[in-house]
């Protein structure tokens, strides 16, 4: 690449001195146009400065003639978002659950709300999805331990479990090993018959040693065919789903200990609204009842 | 080879005496003071053009009224479709997001079909370019159509070209002053028609021609009405050519299309030159048929000389054709001095040998077939365009939910594409999946679920697909949703997974 300017032979032009396989950059100038142009662009930067927020400063910014501010402009937007959001509510309000539940509009409304309200309360312990995990109920599924219609889940979700609440779902499994009221021998063998109850093999000698003691101590709120009872948040022992696990192990420590777990009562919290909302999004995604 | 003949320089084989011959173009005498002595920014040298008339002239007239006529008149024409739907022929309705365009009806993620009717209109740009030169520049492009409106204006205000000049030479006065308002207002009024009629296109004619006015229209129309009416009143009236020489990118992209074989605006140097003043009666022998009359150049709206050879500026409208044919009748001389040919013609005869024209070369081929190739792709996936669709988004938390009896139930958002002008009841299964059963939020079980989607609308919808229990199912099963309504079916391919590799 050559460095020097020289005059291009056939247009008569200045080059920039540059070259490339022969190939030489003219220097024609630049239409005046364009000129101005560049300087209306400059004059525009300069109005800018003067009218929008422009300039940082050590203790906040120029402000500009006309004042705008993103933060204030959000706020406005949020603060049409709540009017806006006050429709909704007012259908909500309106509307029982049932009907919430079938009508495509308020479902998908309650949906919404719903999800959003689960993900800043509920996933904590029930996980984003609501599957759960140990001791934290899944509510995809379709067993419940308080009951699984709208009704059950509503009023769960308004006073909690074990919360405190005067009104709260109240239980509580004695720890029959942890309290020394049944021996670890036959904790055992009531592990053997829960094992049975479940419809997996058991040992049966220990199944016919604990059947006395199951009827004697577990049937009051467990069944006497271990199906449990939901007025009692008692688990159906019978089924494939265990709050605490399901192998040998887990059975026989909640039988020593007898785990409850608490659940904060939210109606003091939520609105009566919101908890609807919440209450139709965790049974339309669970599976029945 | 192209020849460039250049006159603002000296000739080597110019008689003794004429190095000093100014430059006749303006684009020269642009040139000319672009020099290191001219400064830095280059004034836009001003160009008369001269009225002409002639068979170019006339083509290009024709093609004016239609092409303005299309523009203005497209918007206005009704179609008539089902329900609720625009009953303008043409529409981009932003809003709705849809394209009507007569009986096709385009959704946004349909817009690969613009893509093809973009790379078609540039392969046929390449083509004609190959084949014909420029004439998308020198006949319908937009810049060209209205610069010459504007000039027809110009024209009837202030006269041709020799009255334009003395105007703009002359003191400010009365007749000055009226005859340029006028001209300025006529344009802008045009200028305003322009972007007044473009926003037509995006909103329902009838409707926004009275909101327009009583300033209830979309403010998008203000805005778009009014930096329509900005830019076609800068360019058609201020720029012009300086739009196609400096802003348009396709004068520098053409060099790549045109080659020696390429028909395009030539002065045919072989019968013009050695060119000369001509007295009547003086013989024709020993001289060329140019009488160097310039007006070739003074008709030019591009301001160059088309005797200097095929130039960047030269937009190939064929006035300087008219012009010089004009000129040549006159002098009882044929036709076609300066005339659509080509670079190889022109040489070829300049040598005494016989033109050859070859249409058919590897460019032209090579344009021509993929010009053939992306028009059957695009009408190809225009009319094989589903009336339904439907797209499956799997859920993912959780993956899987078990029942207490051992079922396990898949969740999946479904978004179903009703593309007719009809509502229609979808019938949703879940296929390759014995024993499946589905089911909304909230709603018992059945074997199928049913979906209204209106017409010319997506509708999403959650469904649940629920397996019985079956210890030997493998973790991961392929399955599709098949959605049903009348003769219409669609499907989309999914999995379902049993969690059989996650035991409780």
């Amino acid at each position: 690449m050559a460095s020097e300017r020289e005059t291009d032979d056939v247009t008569g032009v200045e080059t920039t001195g540059h070259e490339w396989d022969g190939i030489r950059e003219l220097d024609n100038p630049l239409p005046r146009w364009w000129l101005w142009i560049w300087y209306g662009t400059i004059a525009f930067a300069i109005g800018y400065w003067v009218l929008m927020p422009a300039w940082p400063g050590l203790h906040g910014y120029t402000k500009g003639l006309l004042h705008r501010s993103d933060r204030a402009e959000v706020a406005s937007e949020l603060k049409a978002l709540d009017v806006q959001r006050g429709s909704g509510a007012a259908m909500i309000r309106k509307a029982s659950l049932t009907q919430i539940e079938q009508d495509p509009k308020l479902q998908a409304y309650a949906q919404q709300v719903g999800q959003s309200v689960f993900g800043d309360n509920c996933a904590t312990c029930h996980g984003i999805g609501g599957t759960g995990s140990k001791g934290y109920p899944n509510l995809r599924d379709d067993v419940w331990l308080w009951g699984g219609t709208l009704d059950d889940i509503q009023h769960t979700i308004t006073v909690g479990i074990r919360s405190g609440h005067p009104g709260a779902r109240q239980s509580q499994m004695p720890a029959f090993g942890r309290d020394e009221l049944l021996p670890p021998a036959t904790i055992s063998d009531l592990t053997e018959y829960v094992v049975k109850l479940s419809g997996r093999p058991a040992d049966a000698a220990a199944v016919a040693r604990a059947a006395p003691v199951y009827a004697a101590q577990c049937v009051a709120c467990h069944n006497a065919d271990g199906r449990g009872n939901q007025a009692l948040g008692a688990p159906n022992l019978t089924d494939s789903d265990w709050l605490y696990g399901a192998d040998r192990d887990a059975i026989k420590g909640q039988i020593h200990a007898g785990n409850g777990g608490v659940m904060p009562t939210w109606g003091g919290r939520l609105s009566p609204e919101t908890i609807k909302a919440l209450s139709v999004y965790v049974h339309a995604n669970a599976g029945g009842q | 080879m192209p020849t460039l003949i250049d006159n603002t320089r000296p000739r080597p084989d110019a008689p003794p005496g004429s190095e000093t011959r100014a430059a006749v173009s303006a684009a020269a005498r642009a040139k000319g003071k672009g020099d290191a002595r001219g400064g830095l920014y280059k004034p836009r040298e001003p160009i008369y053009p001269k009225r002409v008339e002639g068979r170019w002239r006339t083509i290009k007239w024709i093609l004016l009224v239609a092409t303005l006529a299309v523009y203005y008149i497209t918007p206005w024409i009704r179609w008539s479709r089902p329900g609720g739907l625009p009953q303008q022929a043409v529409l981009v309705d932003f809003a709705g997001r849809r394209f009507y365009f007569f009986d096709i009806q385009l959704w946004p993620q349909e817009v690969y079909i613009f893509t093809g009717l973009l790379v078609l209109s540039a392969l046929a740009l390449f083509l004609v370019t190959a084949l014909f030169g420029r004439l998308w520049c020198g006949y319908a492009c937009p810049q060209t159509v209205w610069t010459d409106l504007y000039i027809l204006v110009e024209r009837l205000f202030e006269g041709d070209r020799n009255a334009r000049m003395r105007l703009d030479a002359q003191p400010l006065s009365f007749d000055k002053a009226w005859r340029k308002t006028g001209k300025h207002l006529t344009w802008l009024g045009i200028a305003f028609g322009t972007g007044g009629a473009w926003i037509f296109y995006f909103h329902d004619a009838p409707t926004l021609i009275r909101t327009f006015w009583i300033g209830q229209g979309a403010m998008t129309a203000y805005v778009s009405c009014a930096l329509l009416t900005a830019t076609t009143y800068v360019f058609a009236g201020w720029m012009r050519e300086q739009v196609c020489t400096y802003m348009c990118p396709w004068p520098r992209i053409q060099g790549a299309m045109l080659d020696e074989h390429s028909l395009q605006v030539a002065y045919l140097r072989d019968r013009g030159e050695p060119r000369g003043a001509h007295k009547k009666g003086q013989s024709w022998e020993g001289r060329g048929d140019c009488i160097d009359c310039h007006q070739c150049v003074v008709v030019c709206p591009m301001g160059i000389d088309i005797r200097d050879g095929s130039q960047l500026e030269c937009i190939n409208c064929g006035l300087c054709v008219d012009a010089c044919d004009d000129i040549l009748g006159r002098l009882g001389r044929p036709t076609g001095l300066i005339a659509y040919d080509t670079d190889s013609a022109v040489a070829a005869r300049a040598c005494g040998q016989k033109a050859v024209y070859k249409l058919v070369r590897p460019r032209t081929i090579y344009y021509a077939l993929a010009l053939c190739l992306v028009s059957g792709l695009t009408v190809w996936g225009l009319i094989s365009r589903p009336q339904a669709d439907v797209h499956i988004i799997r859920d993912r938390n959780p993956i899987f939910v078990r029942m207490h009896d051992g079922a396990v139930r898949d969740g999946y958002t479904l978004k179903i594409a009703n593309r007719t002008f009809a509502d229609r009841r979808f019938e949703v299964a879940f296929a390759d999946l014995p024993g499946a059963r589905l089911s909304q939020p909230g709603q018992p079980h059945n074997s199928s679920v049913e979906v209204l989607v209106p017409a010319d609308q997506v509708v999403a919808v959650r469904v649940f697909v629920t397996a019985p229990p079956d210890p030997d199912r493998p973790a991961s099963l392929p399955g599709r949703f098949v959605v049903r309504s009348g003769d219409i079916r669609t499907e989309a391919r999914t999995v379902f997974l049993s969690g059989a590799l996650n035991p409780q």
